[in-house]
């Protein structure tokens, strides 16, 4: 085989890295199970004793947050033969017990108890058999966990990246988000096909000319930053990018009050200026579509415009997808617009949105096709040519550009290749 | 059928409509809706506050229009190709009956196929109909509730309806 690094250079990548079960199997041990990656949001371990079961790659574990209100991952796998331990997506818990043979673990992953203990006189230490335990570490409510203990520091790996999630959060609108739900749907296709698609400005009007015809003008116009110069990409580092469709919109908080709000929403104003003084309902309904963004993360997650997007790679051609719907978590009086944010959502994402839909054809639709000639590269060199560092140092270039994807298959190689 | 023949009238229009949404007949399927219904995928199995949950479709009839021009006008790719589908519908129970209307519980299998593969979508469905005092070619449906068994875990991405 050859040695997957020189499978990708800087404005290509071979199209066996969508086919290849070989590759596959590497990305697992040296990306998934080796780096920092996404497994929750903090509002969805509320307090004391809560959990949600999620994967880091292909392996199940549980977020748990515990009486202290640490936050542990465990893998979800008995230490005695294997059971797994909690199959429920989320709840509250004060532990886990085993279906098996009832050994029973804390929310730490320590091993309390062993039924009929006598049998293990002189064979077993509780010490010795806690549940294996990922590092956890969050960053502006993401909760992130890998498999390495010698991985950097989380606030490190996500780089330049952090202060893009500080301003994405900023849609709250001065309340914390909360997760309001998520839609979850498979593709037939290799899991870089969607890390490569949060950060693909090019597709938009193609794939989602649908969806386009389907919403009022001021949508669509926020959407249509094929010739505004000034929507670009930025290479973040660590394979992070940030794509910003809506310039305008990358920092909520900076507000000179000349957009207007839009028309439809005024029901939305009238309902909330009942509670809320002027200020904060401008600044709760301006943020109702979310950032004029989407921050890509290597290697699962993106934070796009206004939900979170999660892949979790299953086969080397199969894919599971998590389009997370969030908003802003405060009073009851809220409810209206966070009624109008799962509206929205509902209507572009989920496997029967008027977005998804699309997307995952043209994804099942490169997976179909770089079966054929698989040593044609899959190019990703659009806008080479343009691409400077801007005053950060950023690489920089259109928001059609491929910049994005370069960012990530530049930290791909580096993961694949060293030791 | 049922002896009832508010029932039965009531059966006759989910599989009128049945057949309309395998044939990809959009416009009169959207037709068999009032203008107050709604069309509603859940994903919460356990909740009936359709509104303030998040669903797979949740739709009044301006969503129900622009779905169904997205799925005929021929720019969404995954309707152009959309996988071919047939349904049963059956098991009905008539949870209320008057004549003015019926609230009908039935089971839904459906089998859509694309591409060399076989995709199965099973589902508890809850109609609520209208009858009309004009006959069974004007009762209208005025609720549909899809429960998929599987609402909480991934399914495909779908370009026909449910
Ligand atoms: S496998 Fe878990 S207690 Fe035996
Ligand atoms: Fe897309």
């Amino acid at each position: 085989m050859t040695w997957p690094g020189e499978l990708v250079s800087g404005d290509r990548v071979a199209g066996s890295l969508y086919t290849d079960p070989a590759i596959f199997a590497g990305e697992l041990t040296r990306i998934f199970e080796r780096t920092w990656v996404w497994v929750a949001h903090e509002s969805e371990l509320p307090g004391p004793g809560t959990f949600r079961s999620t994967h880091v790659g292909t392996q199940p574990v549980i977020v748990t947050r515990d009486r202290a209100g640490d936050l542990h991952t465990l893998v979800n796998r008995c230490r005695h033969r294997g059971a797994s331990l909690c199959e429920r997506q989320n709840g509250r818990a004060n532990g886990f017990t085993c279906p098996y043979h009832a050994w029973s673990y804390g929310l730490d992953g320590t091993l309390r108890g062993v039924p009929y203990p006598t049998g293990y006189e002189g064979v077993l230490e509780k010490a010795d058999l806690p549940l294996v335990t990922l590092r956890t570490e969050s960053h502006g409510g993401m909760i992130f966990a890998t498999f390495d203990p010698g991985a950097v520091p989380l606030r490190e790996f996500l780089g330049d990246a952090a202060g893009w999630i500080d301003r994405f959060m900023l849609q709250g609108g001065g309340f914390p988000i909360k997760v309001l739900g998520r839609h979850r749907f498979t593709y037939r296709g290799n899991w870089k096909i969607q890390l490569e698609n949060t950060t693909d400005g090019y597709h938009f009007p193609i794939v989602h000319r649908s969806w386009m015809a389907s919403v009022d003008a001021e949508t669509a116009n926020m959407m249509s930053f094929m010739t505004d110069q000034d929507a670009v990409t930025h290479d973040l580092g660590n394979g992070h990018s940030v794509m910003r469709m809506v310039p305008d919109r990358s920092d909520l908080a900076v507000d000179d009050g000349t957009e207007p709000l839009p028309a439809r929403f005024a029901p939305l104003v009238e309902d909330l200026s009942r509670t809320f003084p002027d200020d904060e309902v401008r600044r709760l309904v301006r943020s109702v579509h979310g950032t004029g963004f989407n921050l890509n993360l290597f290697p699962n997650v993106a934070m796009s415009g206004s939900f979170f997007r999660v892949l979790r790679p299953v086969a080397v051609d199969e894919t599971v997808v998590e389009h997370i719907a969030i908003g802003p978590d405060g009073p009851p009086e809220l409810d209206a617009l966070n009624r109008e944010r799962l509206r929205i959502h509902e209507h572009f994402q989920g496997p029967f949105g008027f977005g998804t839909p699309d997307d995952a054809e043209g994804w099942d639709r490169v997976q179909r096709g770089a079966q054929a000639v698989p040593d044609l590269p899959i190019m990703v060199n659009r806008g080479l040519s343009r691409e400077s560092r801007d005053g950060e140092g950023w690489p920089t270039s259109h928001v059609t550009d491929e910049t994005g994807m370069r960012a990530s298959y530049r930290m791909w190689k580096q993961l694949m290749s060293d030791e | 059928m049922s002896e009832d023949p508010r029932v039965s009238r009531a059966i006759a229009l989910t599989w009128r409509e049945a057949e309309l949404l395998d044939r990809r007949e959009y416009e009169s399927w959207n037709a068999l809706y009032t203008e107050e219904a709604l069309y509603v995928i859940p994903i919460d199995p356990d909740t009936t506050d359709h509104a303030n949950t998040l669903n797979m479709v949740y739709d009044d009839a301006r969503m129900r229009r622009l779905r169904v021009s997205r799925l005929t006008e021929g720019y969404a790719i995954a309707a152009v190709d959309a996988a071919r589908t047939v349904r049963t519908v059956s098991r009905f129970v008539p949870e209320s009956v008057s004549d003015t209307g019926v609230v009908l519980r039935s089971a839904q299998i459906l089998v859509a196929y694309k591409r060399s593969r076989h995709d199965l979508w099973a589902a508890d469905v809850t109609h609520h109909i209208r009858l009309s005092p004009e006959g069974p070619d004007a009762d209208r449906i005025t609720r549909k509730v899809i429960q998929l068994i599987n609402s909480d875990a991934p399914v495909p991405a779908a370009g026909f309806l449910l």
